[in-house]
Parts: C-alpha cells; structure tokens; sequence
C-alpha cells in the first residue's frame, strides 16, 4: 500500500446565497446599522445558503488516479478550488502530501500584450515554478510547444492553437508530485487533447498522484483506477471507474432534474409528431449506458404523435458528431429504404453494426421529416458514451492509451508491390 | 505522437518524497481567528510579485512611441501648470523655493501615491480571473500594483537633476534619507490600497469612490502649496493625512530646506504604519472569501 497522497476529511462548504451578489455598500451600511439596533443576525442568510459540499471524505494514495465525475453542479468545481487553495472550505480538512500543480484552466495569466517567451515566465511563475527552474526548462518548454518562430511574438497575434500549445507546454513542465486537473484541459482541437491525455498517461506512468475532474467518462474509464461520484455535494460512488461510471450513468438517465426530450422547447417542430425519448441498446436489444468501439449499437427513436393521423413516408435522421463541424455518422434511406408509417407511438430502430466510434463523447441529432418537411428536429437530443473497444477484433486495444484522439475506424488492408 | 514521447518526464530530477517525515506540505482548513499573516508563503512567492511588476511595466509602455518618456512630461507638464496657476496667478508661496522646483518635488511623491493607490485600489478586481483560477497569497496582487509606479517614479526622478542645476539648489547631507521616504510612500499607498482593494472585492463602489477621493486627497496635501499656509491649531489635524509626511520628507532630503516639524512628521508616520497593519489584517481577513465573491 502506498503512502498517502491526499487526505479529504468531512469537506464542507456552504455559500449563502445573496451574500455572493455584489452588494452595493448601501445595502451593506443599511443592513448593518439595523442588525445594530435590532439585533438581526447580521449573516442574515435571507436568500437561503447552499451546500456545495457535504461532509466529503476520502484518501488518494501516492501514484493513484483518481477521476471525479458528476453532474454540473454535483460540487466538482469546487472541490477541485478547496484542494487548489482558491476558496475555503466551510468545515472540514485537506491535507496534501507533496508538491502540488493545479491547473484549472491553461495559460493562466497569460497577457496578450507580451511575447510568448515573456508569458512563460509569467505563467510559471504563478502556477510556483522558480525563476532558475523556469530558466532551466525554458528550451524544453519552446521546443515542446513548436512555436519556437514566433517566440518572441506577442501572442496577441499567435492562432488560437499556437497559444493554447504554447500554454500547455508550460503546464506539461511543471513537474509537480500531485497534479489536479480540471476538464477544461480536455477542450481545444483533436491533437491538443491528444497531447493533454498522453501528458497525464505519462504523469501516471512515472508514479505521481493525478485528480482529474472530467465529463468525458471513456477518458476517465481509460486513465483513471479509481472514480468518485458527486451528487450534490455528497460522495455517492467510490471505486473502480467502470462501477462507479455506470452508476453515474444509470442516474443520468433516471434524473428528473434534467428535462426529458419529449418536453425540450428548444426544437423545430411541427408539434404534430415529436421524437419523445432516445435509447440505446446493444445487438440483443438490452438497453445500454454507454456504447463500446466495434460492438452492435442499436439507437432507438421513440415518436409521439398528438394528432389522429398517419404520417406516411416518413423518414428518420440521425446524425452522430463531436464538435459542430464535422457529422461522423448520417443516415440514410439510401441503403435501407422502408417505408414509415408512423401513428401514434412507437419507435424507430436504427442499427450501426461494428461501431467504428473511438472512445469519446459524442452527440446525437434527430430529425422526423418527410420530403416536403421537418415534423421534429432536435439538436443534441442525446449524448452518446463510446468506451474504446476492440474494433478489429485482434484482442488488442487500439488505438492504445497516447492515441485516444477523436476519430472512426475503418476496415482496411495492406499490399505491397516491388518496383524493380 | 512524437510530441507525447519528447515530453518524457524521466530525464527530470525526480523531486524527492517526503516519505520519512509524514507531515502535510499543505494543510487546508476554514481558517480561524481574525487573521493569518503566512509570511513564509508570500516570502515563496516574492519571484511572482517581481514578474508582475515587470509585466506591468513592460505592458504599460508598449507600443508606446516615447515610451518612459511619458512619466517624465507628465509631472513636468503638471509642474508648468501649477507653476502659471498656483504661482502666477494664485501667489501662493513655496517657502523660499523656486515654485516650479518646489512644485515638482511635491509631485514626484504625489504622482506616484495617486497613481499607486488608484492602479492598487482596483487591483484585486482587475484581477479576478486570476483569483478564481489559481491560488498565490492575493497580497501580491495590491503589492505589486502599488509598486510599479515607483518605476516612474524613478524616471521623473532625474529630470529634477537638471531642474535643481537650473535654479542652483544642491541637495546636503540629508538626501541620504531620501531612499527612507520613497519607501514610507510606497509604503502610505500600499496601506490605503489594501483597505481599498479589499473592499472593492464586494462593493464595486470603491471603483468609483477612487478616483474622487484621490482628488480630495491632493488638495489636502501640501502639493501645491507650502505646510506653512495651515493655520497653527489645524496643523495637528492636518498631520493626520500621510501624505503629508511623505511630501515634507521628500523636500527635506532633496532640496536641502529645514526639517520638517516633528509635530509633523510623527502624527503622519504613525498613522502610514497604523493604517498599514489594519489594512493588512483587514486584508487577509478578507482574502478567504475573495473566490468566493469576485
């Protein structure tokens, strides 16, 4: 058993609501001078207070890497703040055995107006590098970022991607003996989260204590041997990443905070008949929380209509995407055409046999259309989990742990000819 | 792929464990009692009050085509108007000295305490994505928005050499001290702003409470005209501003004229070092909830 990394003992913290408002110094003076005279209790929490954390306990050992998943909301942020020392907690304890690094976003600090070797000094600097260090790795942290041309550049006119590289190499120098990361380091282009992930591969490769706060439940089931799950503000789920992934999941679904898809406002509709609930299952029709690369996935769309009437001729759309730009999968009635004569309720199976999904997180679009109209289209009507699988059935994982980009596969083969 | 491999980590010292000794490195826990100074962190982090600093400065004057030019013409174009308006026209006295140099050795302190505290006051907020997003002790933030205008303090500083050549004013034994009062400033500034940049953390009021008040505060330090203009029985009161110390010390150490009062010049030190010990436990009280409320 490993020494302790971390240690989290009944972690509380209440904000009291309205007290978070700017208050203007009128309000202040006015609230001050009657709880003087009337005895009102001056932290009057008259807006109610709200416990982001409740009495969260738990230990990280040395070399362990642990993900925290949950809702929006579930006290995630601000866990990851307590640990990070930006805000207090309300009750409770951490202790943090060794050199800590939280990055909470990249580049922090960073200032437009000056060079790109100027902001390595400063960004270091405030994530506790020493100048001497700085002056050490500086070659290393050009070198790794690729930007070494435009160096000493303001990185006003740096892309949008040099800059984020820039910030990045920065963090990836930093050498510290716990890391706690936020998930905003996994937003950026394809081979920006590539990178992020390969760092913190080899972060837990080389024996350090990591805390990674994520959505992105196949990074977290990839990376990770250990999972917490927060619901609001409590521990709810602790262990190994798949279990506690698939409870969180099975909350996902069964949430009534979240509104269900058939009462979403935010579609284009007829409002005669309406895509009501998306599932998934796998090639034996049971219903499924995540898909996995190259198995069977069977995505099911279930309509409702509101009117006495057959619409005939319909046609399902499905579109599978990970960022606005690019749609990885587009059905067709090309290929498959049935005619749909949809009436009352009932649902639609779609079949994508052997997912050539990677490992991600991915949105699902639907749509319930005829040749003259959309009835019902919704965007984001579902979020799909892709765990890696073994797509070519080689009993190996690929693409391995570096890899897990963003991509498909496909099937392909090799020959070879001589040129003599 | 490449990429991923060039950033093996193994070639770096590894940082040694402490594994013998088991104590926390950091203890988090809702702090208690009014306040906890941690000087030893803000001493860790004193690199970071340097970089920022530097990156204030070096933002302040670029693209700028005179550069450091402007914290030379801006208190020599103050020092001209001064010397028509309040000497001129006004006739107000400075003591025996030319009034342009007596003007401008009033500035070269007032600049730099108006121009700290209203930079300092609004540092926090300035700040804020900082704040939210990593931890450092937040005094540095104030510190070092109180301690960049001390670099133009320094440049208007030796356009009074040739102003004293001009008017033939040498400077005695008592410029020796003159280091002591540019710190006693620096010092009078931090300690307002830290009251102030705390407070605007809540109350956006201070944003604009800053820039009147440093207009007040002018008019009621001895700038524009000589200590002596105060009426005897208000001189007590009078004291009470810091500036006015720090002013008096300023024409004391480099234009050579008599020492000022101590009935002066002790109510005025005091109060700089009483309100910088509140302004620092009121800081660092207030500093637990900083994340919280920005």
């Amino acid at each position: 058993m490993n020494d302790l990394a971390i240690t989290v003992r009944n972690l509380s913290k209440v904000y009291v609501l309205g007290a978070v408002s700017h208050d203007t110094l009128r309000d202040q003076i006015a609230h001050r001078w009657k709880s003087f005279f009337r005895k009102v209790r001056l932290h009057d929490s008259s807006g109610g207070s709200f416990h982001a954390l409740k009495n969260v306990s738990f230990d990280v050992r040395e070399g362990e890497v642990l993900g925290i998943i949950g809702h929006n909301g579930a006290g995630k942020s601000t866990l990851l703040k307590i640990m990070s020392r930006i805000t207090e907690p309300s009750a409770g304890e951490v202790d943090i055995y060794g050199r800590v690094t939280s990055l909470l976003e990249v580049g922090t600090g960073f200032h437009a107006e000056l060079t790109g070797r100027e902001n390595i000094y400063l960004n270091a600097a405030m994530l506790g590098m020493p100048k001497r260090e700085i002056d050490r790795r500086l070659e290393q942290i050009i070198e790794f970022s690729g930007t070494r041309r435009f160096i000493d550049t303001p990185v006003k006119r740096f892309s949008s991607g040099m800059y984020v590289r820039l910030a990045f190499s920065v963090a990836a120098h930093l050498d510290p003996q716990i890391l706690i990361v936020d998930e905003v380091l996994s937003v950026g282009d394809g081979a920006f989260q590539k990178k992020c992930l390969g760092k913190m591969d080899e972060v837990r490769r080389d024996g350090r204590t990591v805390i990674l706060v994520s959505h992105d439940l196949p990074v977290v089931a990839n990376l990770c041997q250990r999972a917490i799950l927060l619901r609001q503000g409590e521990v709810v789920g602790d262990g190994p990443p798949q279990q506690v992934i698939e409870d969180y999941m099975s909350e996902a679904f069964n949430s009534n905070g979240s509104i269900s898809l058939a009462e979403r406002k935010d579609r284009f509709t007829q409002g005669e008949l309406m895509v009501s609930k998306i599932t998934f299952h796998n090639d034996k029709r049971d219903p499924i929380q995540y898909a996995v690369s190259g198995q069977d996935l069977v995505i099911r769309v279930q309509y409702q209509s509101h009117v006495q009437k057959v619409f005939r001729d319909m046609r399902v759309v499905v579109v599978v995407n990970r960022d606005e730009r690019t749609s990885l999968i587009l059905s067709t009635d090309l290929v498959d055409r049935k005619p749909l004569d949809l009436e009352g309720s009932g649902y639609v199976d779609f079949h994508v046999p052997h997912l050539p999904l990677c490992g991600g997180r991915y949105f699902l679009h639907v749509a319930i259309e005829d040749d003259a109209l959309a009835r019902d289209w919704v965007q984001h009507a579902a979020e799909l989990q892709v765990l890696d699988g073994d797509y070519y059935g080689t009993g190996r994982m690929y693409p391995h742990d570096g890899w897990r980009g963003k991509g498909m596969f496909v099937n392909h083969s090799w020959t070879i000819e001589r040129i003599t | 792929m490449h990429e991923s491999r060039g950033m093996n980590l193994s070639h770096l010292p590894t940082v040694e464990t402490v594994k013998s000794v088991r104590e926390p490195k950091v203890r988090i826990r809702p702090s208690q009692g009014l306040f906890h100074l941690d000087l030893s962190t803000l001493w860790q982090y004193r690199e970071l009050l340097v970089f920022l600093v530097w990156r204030d400065i070096r933002v302040r004057y670029k693209q700028a085509i005179i550069g450091a030019g402007w914290a030379v013409f801006q208190p020599l174009v103050a020092m001209l108007l001064f010397t028509a308006i309040f000497s001129y026209i006004a006739k107000l006295p400075s003591d025996g000295v030319p009034y342009p140099l007596f003007a401008y050795a009033g500035l070269l302190p007032w600049n730099f305490i108006a121009q700290a505290t209203s930079r300092s006051g609004t540092s926090l907020v300035g700040e804020s994505h900082l704040i939210s997003k990593v931890y450092f002790p937040r005094l540095i933030i104030p510190a070092a928005a109180a301690a960049t205008p001390a670099v133009d303090l320094l440049f208007a500083l030796i356009m009074i050499i040739p102003l004293m050549v001009w008017y033939g004013v040498t400077p005695g034994w008592q410029l020796l001290f003159f280091p002591v009062f540019v710190l006693i400033a620096l010092l009078a500034a931090l300690a307002v702003s830290l009251w102030f940049s705390a407070l605007h953390v809540k109350f956006r009021d201070v944003g604009h409470i800053i820039p009147f008040f440093v207009q007040f505060w002018m008019f009621a330090s001895p700038v524009v005209y000589p200590i002596s203009l105060i009426p005897d029985r208000w001189r007590g009161l009078y004291s009470l501003n810091p500036v006015v110390g720090v002013v008096e010390g300023f024409r004391w150490t480099l234009l050579g004229q008599p020492a000022p009062a101590l009935s002066t010049m002790i109510p005025s030190l005091s109060i700089v070092l009483a309100l910088f010990v509140s302004g620092v436990i009121f800081f660092k009280h207030m500093e637990r909830t900083f994340a919280d409320v920005i």
